[in-house]
């Protein structure tokens, strides 16, 4: 038994990706369909559904919105998931330990609708303190549930790190909080903007825990796709697709070129600094 | 490896350092205020939570803002009011049947997954190095796109007038014109249908089942299969006594993965099944928002979680290994 692949298996591999990738290619190439009806083909356009869709301020008002909402509660995540993804690997033994590394996992594989009933109970309970639903409890929801994400990615990031630059930081004299934010942070640096970007996705995508957890005037994105989805095909739906797909493969691959390149001078960075540090001892 | 005594010396790493004179005063070490920033933000906003829906669920319900109480219909300040919510549950064949179908799809949903995962993760880790990453990638990638917008995709190809019927009708028309052969009378209804439910779980999670299934076959020992082979162990003999048990940790992770979120599952039954596909997390959106009918929202939501205890136990205790075995 070599590395050599059987043709069933190759095949097999083939068939998965075809099904991975079907839809999403069938939902581009409809995006250019010159035809109300989103599955008889009419003509190529290349611009019909596209305007369509900058011209429906409902579409993108609720896009600005979940923008917005993504990029607050995908920063306030990191922050949260990052010291969370730490505490997960550096303190190995503290009172609540296992209830915390079940906090931080269960929000994962938590069915939302759950997440989202309880967290509105919640929010209707403080209504007192924090007020009534809207902005606020949608970016305190989308934290929660991003923040686990982000904290897995911190972990396997935290776990991986040579400690051996932050001794060297702290027998120079460094203290702890410096050699964390000077040492540390820029060395897992793009561990959190994958952190980040994954935090961002989810934030845009979500529906079912916005749904519960947001007020009138708050309509975000999914919201609004679901409910037109709902009522059946729209070519604008397409269009719409088209430009997140495009924006995320571009995106991603972007992502892994840059982090090749970083992770490599990383590298050599990290080898230098322990020559010099070698040198000075 | 890097990371081999990570913990033990990271132990031997003070935590903090003006924090800790800072809040020496309150009697709060810098440590404990680091893990207590999640810690907290955790219990309020995810844990504490789910008592207030084992509360609710024992409230009657009312006319109100909001709708549940726990007053006493005769009277009195104070009642818990368990027969009529989860009362309900056992009563109404609605929602034991639910309950029931959305355990059962996503059991079957875990099962597709695995078999169609498990050759792809096999194949995946087996190539080489560079064709992995792009191979990962490609999985990965559909992950970063918009669920409801794959979700609705797939709308677009079960259509009666969708892609697939229309391919399978040229294909009719063709064999009928040539050889005569009339093999369906038309589209085909698979929109609306648990089938189509079955599509949209299966798709939308097959890369949950293959990530971790890839992690974990990436990491085999081939020297093992080589071993098998040269003792005289058929190619296939060897993969299900040897690759297969080693790969245990990942096959239950994955269905894990696939399974707990599947069973309360929302988006992909109110989208493409019908009527009767019905599943748990349809019922309880609909009692809560559209019947307002809370204690019994919040009843499903408790039944939904023990039938996940031991999943959810399965999955956290695999997530600590993993950290045990890395560190």
């Amino acid at each position: 038994m070599t590395n050599r692949l059987s043709w069933v298996v190759i095949v097999w591999m083939i068939a998965v990706f075809a099904f991975l990738y079907a839809p999403i290619v069938s939902v581009v190439v409809y995006s250019f369909n010159d035809s109300k009806l989103v599955t008889v083909w009419g003509g190529f356009t290349p611009d019909r559904w596209y305007i369509a869709l900058w011209n429906d301020r409902q579409i993108i008002d609720a896009a600005k919105l979940s923008l917005l909402i993504a990029a607050v509660s995908s920063t306030l995540a990191t922050i949260l998931g990052i010291i969370a993804g730490y505490v997960l690997v550096r303190f190995p033994k503290f009172l609540g330990r296992t209830a915390f590394s079940g906090m931080v996992n269960a929000p994962l594989v938590m069915p939302e609708v759950i997440t989202g009933l309880s967290m509105l109970l919640l929010f209707i309970m403080l209504q007192p303190i924090i007020g009534g639903r809207g902005l606020i409890t949608v970016v305190i929801a989308h934290v929660t549930f991003t923040l686990s994400y982000i904290a897995v990615v911190m972990r396997s990031r935290f776990l991986t790190l040579d400690l051996s630059l932050e001794e060297a930081a702290q027998d120079l004299g460094a203290k702890p909080l410096k050699v964390f934010f000077v040492i540390t942070l820029p060395i897992v640096l793009p561990a959190i903007v994958s952190g980040w970007l994954l935090g961002f996705t989810i934030s845009l995508d979500d529906l079912v825990i916005t749904a519960f957890t947001n007020g009138p005037g708050t309509t975000t994105l999914p919201q609004v796709v679901f409910s037109k989805v709902r009522l059946g095909l729209d070519p604008k739906i397409n269009a719409l697709a088209t430009i997140i797909i495009g924006i995320v493969s571009v995106g991603v691959m972007f992502a892994i070129i840059h982090m090749r390149s970083s992770e490599r001078r990383r590298q050599m960075d990290e080898q230098m600094a322990i020559r010099a540090i070698a040198a000075q001892t | 490896m890097a990371s081999t005594d990570t913990v033990s010396r990271a132990s031997r790493l003070p935590a903090s350092g003006w924090l800790e004179s800072l809040l020496a005063g309150l009697g709060l070490r810098g440590r404990t205020l680091v893990i207590a920033i999640p810690f907290f933000w955790l219990l309020l906003f995810f844990f504490i939570p789910f008592l207030i829906v084992l509360w609710v669920s024992t409230s009657f319900i009312v006319i109100a803002q909001p709708p549940y109480t726990h007053a006493c219909p005769d009277g009195g300040t104070f009642c818990l009011n368990i027969s009529e919510s989860y009362g309900r549950l056992f009563e109404d064949p609605l929602y034991y049947k639910a309950y029931l179908n959305s355990l059962l799809v996503a059991a079957v949903s875990t099962v597709i997954c695995l078999l169609i995962g498990y050759p792809m993760a096999y194949g995946m880790a087996r190539c080489s190095h560079s064709t992995r990453n792009i191979l990962l990638m490609l999985i990965i990638l559909p992950f970063w796109t918009s669920f409801l917008i794959r979700v609705y995709a797939w709308i677009g190809l079960l259509k009666n007038n969708g892609l697939i019927n229309s391919a399978l009708l040229a294909i009719d028309d063709w064999l009928t014109a040539t050889i005569g052969l009339d093999l369906i009378d038309g589209p085909i209804s698979m929109m609306n249908t648990n089938f189509a439910v079955y599509v949209g779980i299966v798709y939308s999670y097959l890369p949950f089942m293959i990530l971790p299934l890839y992690a974990n076959l990436e990491k085999m020992d081939i020297s093992l299969l080589e071993a098998a082979t040269d003792l005289g162990c058929k190619p296939l003999k060897a993969f299900f006594l040897i690759t297969v048990p080693l790969s245990f940790p990942g096959i239950v992770a994955g269905s894990m993965l696939v399974f707990i979120p599947a069973v309360g599952e929302y988006v992909i039954p109110e989208l493409l099944g019908g009527p009767s596909s019905l599943m748990i997390g349809r019922v309880l959106v609909n009692e809560f928002f559209s019947n307002r009918d809370w204690p019994t929202a919040c009843a499903v939501a408790v039944a939904i979680l023990l039938a996940l205890v031991v999943p959810l136990m399965i999955y956290q205790k695999f997530q600590d290994k993993e950290l045990e075995k890395e560190a």
